[in-house]
């Protein structure tokens, strides 16, 4: 017999069956991310939602153009603003139940500011008189968070963490288009996607990390395909449509509350501003391209909407501005006070009790400022 | 030793009653890793918990470090209190940012709002034949970090008691397993076990007068080994085991090396950037009127760790350690 033969009588043992674990077709994302705005679907929205997504998004660009001054007068190190990004940043306040959580990335100051947060306490991150500013326990908002995608775990965890006490919690995590890059993004959504832990994320793609166009950032045809790739849904909106944004958000929560497992959502939207103050954008972008977006700007989206069918007049548009204004008055106000600093607040929390070493050194601050104050002249100050 | 041996122990056994016993104390206290459910880890430290108290307490997560870090955190945000099993030193490295970006300094971060009481359990060292990556010391990383305890057992009871201190901590421990003490047996009464608290407090393991040795985890028997062959060449020396790296027990180390007036640090991290350094540099600080001579340190080379068959030339071994005990500027003395 030869060798082809042999061959040919060979019977190899076919291998186990494999067939997908599921049909991958429903998680896929739309073609076109989802709009309300300007179509037949905004017809069954909520009125008054509309109304309140409004007055929270005027509000909302006004703190963010009040905490961009704050900026310029020395009263804030840095601010990452969402002008033109405050349909997402509101709406992933509002989705929310009272006893949910949200993790925020640093540029989501306005998001926390709408679930609830003191607006000068959301912003002692960026002053730099501590880290967080507020108990995270008390609007169920954890800490804004630097490291790009970090928080995503977390948020995964806790959600897993109150599913197992049978808490009926939803956790919904931010980050921007960058962030999905790193390998927090990739563990957290494989995480949440095997335990179906009750978590939405909320990817707000504006287009720049920093300089990095998301050409650079990715080769995926969508942030929001990536989904697919876990196990969980991908939904894409148009992040500069407050009541698209609002109604899959919510469908998402839902979904979650209702045990249906994670999803994430790719929001399409622009950074009108640049990365903070710090930045110039006009290294890497064209005057064009920002008033492309500008032309479809979030608030005069939904005040178009309004007007037409009847549901806001000047007089509300008014309302809305002066609210806002009242609001920056007051954080203004504020902000202009300076933050009351105790030097030994560097070790009171490191552990729950100081080590024995802290113990030291906090007796040498201590000398160091006992030894500050004798030498301050009498009733004044020595800077 | 005072407990009444009831039967030989392994450190892995004492260190599976330790989570045995927390997690039945306590409903928050849930184990996760790779490999620590079905199989019961690559050490078997895990063994049994699954079975006893069900997946959702012993959980086997997605093989991903950083991940199982960040959801851990995320749990002990929630009011539980995670241990995490790390499969070998090396493999820690992905968690690295959560530890140090997140672990170490959410309670500072949130002024005391969000303690994070999770135990992550490492298992580090070398002398095992472990190929490469199976085989660091990586303490010195993370007694670098602020808001981190490191602790490490070199006995049997310790294991147990520092394990079961660790856990009820309210702020985040690194756990450093010694694995080659794994199946080190030793006089453990499992009847009577009992928690070392608090963290923090070092212990004289051999009494002695000439000089102190200043050692931890996997180097404490090495050292007591060393201790034994030392009284052929007229030395009596002292054997303190830190037990835990942070917080560092200066007064007990202080203590002993102002009895002896001699110090080597013994430890198999590399010496330059060492755990050696700072312990040298803080007996220096406190003790130098007392001091004979200088500090010494017997540590691993200041190399990546080496493959298994020229791992004996690395660690640091009784001669090596005789031979700073030698170097001790004795001839000073007369």
């Amino acid at each position: 017999m030869t060798v082809m033969e042999q061959r040919g009588a060979y019977r190899p043992t076919p291998p186990p069956a494999w067939q997908p674990r599921m049909d991958p077709a429903p998680l896929l994302p739309d073609a076109e991310p989802y709009r309300v705005l300007g179509t037949e679907a905004a017809a069954k929205a909520d009125p008054e939602l509309l109304r309140r997504l409004y007055a929270e998004l005027v509000k909302g660009r006004r703190y963010n153009a009040q905490a961009t001054a704050l900026t310029k007068q020395g009263r804030l190190a840095v601010y990452p603003s969402t002008t033109g990004q405050e349909a997402c940043e509101v709406a992933a306040a509002l989705v929310l139940k009272e006893q949910d959580w949200l993790f925020p990335s640093y540029r989501d100051t306005l998001a926390v500011v709408a679930r609830g947060v003191d607006p000068v306490e959301a912003l002692t991150l960026l002053r730099g008189d501590w880290h967080t500013g507020y108990d995270p326990y008390e609007h169920r908002v954890a800490p804004l968070c630097t490291p790009l995608a970090t928080q995503l775990p977390h948020a995964v965890g806790l959600a897993h963490a109150a599913r197992l006490k049978g808490d009926d919690v939803v956790a919904l995590a931010m980050v921007g288009d960058g962030g999905t890059s790193e390998g927090d993004f990739h563990e957290a959504l494989n995480f949440a996607a095997v335990w179906q832990a009750p978590v939405v994320f909320l990817v707000q793609n504006n287009g720049f990390a920093i300089s990095v166009p998301l050409a650079k950032q990715t080769a995926a045809p969508s942030l929001a395909h990536k989904a697919v790739g876990y196990g969980m849904p991908g939904r894409l909106v148009d992040g500069n449509d407050a009541a698209a944004v609002h109604e899959v958000l919510s469908d998402a929560v839902r979904h979650a509350r209702e045990g249906g497992g994670p999803t994430l959502v790719e929001a399409i939207t622009y950074r009108v501003d640049a990365h903070t103050n710090a930045d110039d954008a006009t290294r890497y972008r064209g005057d064009a391209e920002v008033e492309t977006w500008r032309a479809h700007d979030p608030i005069q989206l939904l005040e178009r909407e309004l007007t037409t069918r009847g549901l806001l007049d000047e007089a509300g548009v008014e309302a809305a501005r002066q609210d806002a204004e009242t609001m920056a008055a007051a954080l203004r106000e504020r902000m202009n006070q300076d933050p009351a600093l105790d030097p030994m607040d560097l070790f009171t929390h490191v552990y729950a009790e100081p080590t024995p070493q802290l113990r030291e050194q906090q007796a040498q601050l201590r000398a160091e400022l006992e030894a500050e104050a004798d030498a301050e002249p009498e009733g004044g100050t020595h800077r | 030793m005072t407990t009444v041996a009831v039967k030989p122990a392994t450190m892995a056994q004492a260190l599976t009653r330790a989570l045995r016993d927390a997690m039945a104390a306590d409903p928050a206290v849930h184990v996760m890793g790779e490999d620590v459910g079905t199989l019961g880890g690559v050490f078997r430290v895990t063994d049994g918990l699954a079975k006893e108290f069900g997946e959702d307490r012993c959980t086997d997560t997605p093989l991903a470090e950083a991940g199982i870090l960040g959801t851990a955190v995320g749990m002990a945000m929630y009011g539980l209190r995670p241990v995490v099993e790390m499969q070998f030193d090396a493999f820690a490295y992905p968690a690295f940012e959560q530890l140090i970006s997140h672990v170490s300094r959410m309670r500072n971060r949130t002024r005391g709002a969000m303690p994070l009481p999770i135990t992550i359990r490492i298992p580090y060292g070398g002398g095992i034949g472990g190929v490469e990556h199976h085989s660091d010391s990586s303490e010195a990383y993370y007694m670098a970090t602020p808001g981190l305890h490191v602790v490490t057992p070199a006995t049997v009871a310790d294991a147990y008691g520092l394990l079961r201190a660790s856990i009820a901590s309210d702020d985040p421990v690194v756990f450093l397993e010694p694995k080659r003490l794994y199946w080190s047996k030793d006089s453990w009464n499992p009847e009577e076990p009992t928690p070392v608290e608090p963290i923090g407090r070092a212990v004289v393991r051999r009494s002695g007068r000439s000089a102190t040795l200043i050692t931890y985890g996997p180097s404490v028997p090495v050292c007591m080994e060393a201790a034994e062959a030392a009284r052929a060449e007229g030395w009596d020396l002292e054997v303190v085991d830190l037990r835990s790296l942070v917080p560092f027990d200066d007064a007990t180390v202080c203590a002993s090396v102002r009895r002896t007036g001699r110090a080597v640090v013994v430890h198999e991290s590399g010496s330059f950037g060492g755990p050696g350094g700072e312990i040298a540099a803080r007996v220096t600080e406190r003790c130098f009127h007392h001091l004979e001579a200088p500090v010494l340190r017997v540590a691993g080379f200041d190399v990546p760790y080496p493959p298994p068959m020229l791992e004996r030339h690395h660690l640091p071994g009784v001669d090596r350690i005789l031979d700073a005990v030698g170097r001790l500027q004795w001839e000073a003395e007369s």
